[in-house]
């Protein structure tokens, strides 16, 4: 075995800044692609329908609405709708709230650093873009505090998405049981999960304690914040499936609206 | 975690024992070599494949076969000393977990810590780390807390992860605060966000470091991104069980609508939240 010439003459250690990485196992842009990709399929659709679908000038029943059935979008909703114009949707005044308390989820920050900022756009690949970094100190970085905020609202909406779910097994007065209503029980239940596997919830059942022993209930809270730390677990999956089923929902919902197949379904 | 330790380590008799079992196989390295001020180079190497082989039982055969003069820091060769930090194939690894056979075929690429100052070679100087210590107010319990101490399991199960750290410093080296925008004077680091935790739940300790860890710890630089939990070998989840842990007791203080009401019902005019000390 022989020491061979030198391959190639690289940069000095590059300190700061400079490096060259020759080979890693997996193309590091594809996973920040995926994820800019779905990300912004998904902002991009939710805009689109909170902003143009609530509405029909006939006033006839708005595409988010079918039978026992309500867009996720559109709860709960606000006033008397379809309100008569485009940018006075139910969806316009509630789509924030959800919106944003997944603008400022750790996990989605984690995604969306990555694959919008490319800040990093993965691990040990060097900055694209040379900037001054100021992370979460400033503006607008440090308005992803707020996720408290948007924690409790949420939890609120989720409550009226309950409602929508029990209320999609009456129709006509009578028991409904159709696969739209499946659908919208999976959807309650994976954005449960998604909102319980909240850090912010993980560390308010227990998780900001520093000694379970000396607090009231403690021992409670010690099970209850290891149970939510398994479900923390899974933050990023109930994040994924929780987005694909809302949009899911409201495109299901929309196409029986449109009449493009019919709800299959047993009443009783 | 010692510094500097026998820089050009010779081989050990555990180093590609024949009896081990050649593969017949020929891995190409290729070692980053130079000093600082200089314009390093990517010397290519040729070794014997040994079943089971790591990548520093390479750099071993290289120094006591083909390169004495290769500088490399090691010790325990365990992966507990947390001296063999480098770069694989351009991914933050310690030297003596990465079985090559788990490397994708082709040359593999060694190369020094990217985030610290060299020294020589694949060595680093990685004081800076010591320093940042220093900032951190140390365990701290009550004068009059009297020993022997009895502590609840449940108190105290949580710190088990933090304590695993060794100090290789992965995380911080692929931190991209410290890495890319060179914020070391302004941000502690991962490494130090998981001390600051083990010391904030500690359920004997009674000093506050929350505001500290925000203002001269600069937590707010942490994106969240969490490379750091990704290359650590000892799989802390540093993100997740320290960071954000340490985001939100700060958020208990400054960004909380309820805790904020709750405090302003009780009279209560400090930030100080439940956890508090
Ligand atoms: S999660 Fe924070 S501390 Fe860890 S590597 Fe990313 S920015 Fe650095
Ligand atoms: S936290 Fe993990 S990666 Fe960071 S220094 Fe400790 S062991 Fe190494
Ligand atoms: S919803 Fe993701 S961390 Fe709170
Ligand atoms: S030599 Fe001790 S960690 Fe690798």
């Amino acid at each position: 075995m022989a020491q061979l010439s030198p391959t190639a003459e690289v940069p000095g250690h590059a300190g700061v800044g400079g490096g060259v990485h020759r080979r890693r196992e997996a193309p590091w842009w594809l996973l920040p692609l995926t994820v800019f990709l779905f990300l912004g399929a998904f902002i991009v659709y939710s805009f689109w329908t909170a902003m143009f679908q609530g509405f029909k000038a006939d006033c006839a029943l708005a595409a988010y609405h079918c039978g026992p059935y309500l867009s996720p979008f559109y709860s709960p909703q606000v006033g008397d709708t379809p309100l008569g114009h485009p940018f006075n949707s139910s969806a316009m005044w509630i789509l924030p709230i959800p919106l944003l308390f997944r603008a400022t989820c750790y996990y989605y920050r984690k995604a969306y650093y990555r694959s919008f900022f490319w800040d990093p756009p993965a691990c040990a690949v060097g900055e694209l873009r040379r900037r001054e970094y100021h992370g979460e100190t400033r503006f607008p970085g440090i308005l992803n505090n707020l996720h408290r905020y948007f924690m409790y609202a949420a939890t609120v909406v989720l409550v009226f998405l309950w409602i929508d779910a029990v209320e999609a097994f009456t129709y006509n007065g009578q028991w409904y049981l159709g696969l739209g209503t499946l659908l919208m029980v999976v959807n309650v239940i994976l954005l449960t999960g998604y909102t319980f596997s909240c850090h912010s919830v993980r560390h308010l059942v227990g998780g900001g304690l520093n000694c379970f022993s000396k607090a009231r209930l403690g021992a409670g809270r010690f099970r209850l914040w290891h149970w939510f730390s398994s479900l923390n677990e899974h933050h990023p999956s109930y994040a994924w499936l929780s987005l694909s089923s809302v949009a899911l929902v409201d495109i299901y919902i929309r196409l029986l609206q449109h009449g493009v197949f019919i709800d299959p379904h047993i009443t009783f | 975690m010692t510094e500097m330790e026998n820089p050009t380590a010779t081989s050990t008799s555990d180093d590609l024992d024949p009896a081990q079992g050649l593969t017949g196989e020929t891995l190409t390295l290729h070692v980053f070599k130079g000093e600082p001020g200089e314009t390093g180079t990517e010397q290519a190497y040729e070794v014997p494949g040994v079943t089971g082989m790591v990548v520093l039982d390479a750099i071993h055969y290289i120094q006591r076969n083909l390169d004495t003069d290769l500088a490399c820091r090691w010790n325990c060769k365990a992966a507990k000393c947390g001296s063999c930090s480098a770069e694989i194939n351009g991914k933050p690894a310690l030297l003596c977990k990465t079985r090559v056979d788990e490397l994708p075929a082709g040359p593999i690429t060694v190369r020094p810590l990217k985030a610290f100052p060299l020294v020589k070679d694949l060595v680093t100087d990685v004081s800076r780390n010591f320093e940042v210590n220093k900032e951190i107010p140390p365990f701290t319990p009550a004068k009059d807390d009297g020993k022997p101490w009895r502590v609840a399991q449940r108190d105290i199960s949580r710190l088990r992860e933090h304590r695993m750290c060794i100090e290789c410093f992965l995380c911080q080296d692929v931190c991209h605060v410290l890495r890319d925008h060179d914020h070391s004077k302004r941000f502690y680091g991962p490494r130090f966000m998981v001390r600051v935790a083990s010391l904030e739940m500690h359920p004997k300790d009674t000093l506050d470091r929350i505001d500290l860890t925000r203002k001269a710890g600069g937590m707010g630089y942490c994106n969240i991104t969490k490379c750091c939990t990704e290359v650590c070998p000892e799989h802390i989840h540093i993100t997740d069980n320290a960071i954000i842990p340490l985001k939100e007791r700060y958020a208990d203080r400054h960004w909380d609508p309820l805790r904020w009401v709750g405090r302003k019902l009780k009279g209560d005019g400090s930030k100080q939240a439940e956890g508090s000390k």
